[in-house]
């Protein structure tokens, strides 16, 4: 989902870890070693890479391109093939029949059968093209903190591995117990006494 | 610190707690989210709110939507020992409106609307745009902020269980 759409979702991460100086390089650096590549003429089922936010399907991290005022902004791409199950069939079914005439047997054996669903599978990869998925971040290296527009849980983890990946620094995700232990400053007595907490009963 | 996804379906409640006490302010308190949040401004519940009883053995869940939507069924379902669970929020401020929702569990923020930016045509408007976009945002992030961080002060201190806690069943029961 990107930043600039009417409606966005966001979910929040601290970021832990230090960079290596210059920070826009390091951060450069690991933008065009893990840039998204094209899955079309590949018979991968994903790929998942950074991309530019400005031009997603033509990434290009030049210079300081992914630094708009204090934020670097820069997106994750998840390219997916998809094939149904029915046509797998439709075209295994087609291939088996040929495989058995050209043979002249009645049967295939499993590891045929295997080898003839495999086969179909990569070609019909290589024939369709992928659908790409975009989500946008905007991370603000001075205070540790990134938004990433999408509350998708597998674009999440794909997120949090990339980005560890790319910049060998950590992503923990703001939720209620996280927001308090690590952003209010509180003292160990205070955090004790947060992780001693249970529910509240409202009814009386 | 504890194991993260320990940490985050054990503490989840807490998210719940305190989506309860904000529909509790926002009815009863105002006066207290503009001393939290130090603006002039107002929090109005949206279009949406889920409810969901986690004492009982089967999950009971129970969805108000609707522009106009009496809240009455939210009240009994708090008095049946139910908790807010998701909210739809309207923020007004001066020159500022926006809408957005709140899932307790991991305070994620969805359906967030902020003012429409300018038409950007090169990339001297997709950058004033985004600073802008960026801006809006966190005006929404640093009011649900202030008012989780108040929650948890509250929320750790005698005054919860001594004086919150009997306001909000006052509440549910009247």
């Amino acid at each position: 989902m990107g930043l600039l759409s009417s409606t966005v979702s966001v979910t929040r991460y601290r970021v832990e870890g230090k960079l290596e100086e210059p920070i826009l390089d390091t951060i450069a650096k690991g933008l065009k070693e893990n840039v998204i590549k094209d899955v079309d003429e590949d018979i991968s089922e994903k790929r998942v890479g950074w991309t530019s936010f400005e031009n997603p399907f033509m990434p290009d991290f030049r210079g300081s391109s992914f630094v708009i005022g204090t934020h670097m902004v820069f997106s994750l791409r998840i390219d997916k093939k998809a094939i149904s199950q029915k046509t797998i069939r439709k075209h295994y079914a087609i291939e088996a029949a040929k495989r058995l005439a050209e043979s002249g047997r009645q049967f295939l054996t499993r590891d045929e059968k295997k080898m003839i669903k495999d086969h179909v599978t990569d070609t019909l990869m290589l024939r369709i093209p992928s659908t790409p998925y975009i989500y946008d971040l905007v991370w603000d290296h001075d205070s540790s903190s990134l938004c990433f527009f999408s509350n998708l849980k597998s674009a999440n983890e794909e997120l949090e591995t990339l980005f560890s990946q790319s910049f060998q620094l950590s992503l923990i995700r703001l939720f209620p117990f996280t927001i308090a232990d690590l952003t209010m400053g509180l003292s160990d007595g205070e955090r004790d006494n947060l992780a001693r907490l249970s529910p509240t009963n409202f009814t009386g | 610190m504890l194991d993260i996804s320990v940490a985050y379906n054990r503490y989840k409640f807490l998210g719940y707690e305190f989506l309860t006490w904000l529909w509790f302010l926002i009815e009863n308190e105002q006066n207290t989210i503009n001393e939290i949040v130090q603006e002039p401004m107002s929090l109005e519940i949206g279009n949406r709110i889920v409810l969901e009883n986690l004492r009982k053995e089967v999950l009971e869940s129970i969805t108000i939507q609707g522009d106009d939507a009496g809240l009455e069924e939210g009240i009994m379902a708090l008095r049946k020992g139910a908790v807010v669970t998701e909210i739809n929020l309207v923020y007004k401020g001066n020159d500022f409106e926006s809408n957005f929702t709140v899932k307790g569990e991991g305070l994620s923020i969805s359906g967030l609307k902020v003012p429409q930016s300018g038409h950007v045509e090169s990339r001297k408007d997709m950058e004033g745009a985004v600073i802008e976009k960026v801006y809006l945002y966190n005006r929404v992030l640093q009011l649900t902020d202030s008012l989780f961080k108040q929650f948890i002060r509250l929320r750790g201190s005698n005054d919860w269980l001594s004086k919150v806690v009997p306001r909000i069943r006052q509440w549910i029961h009247s």
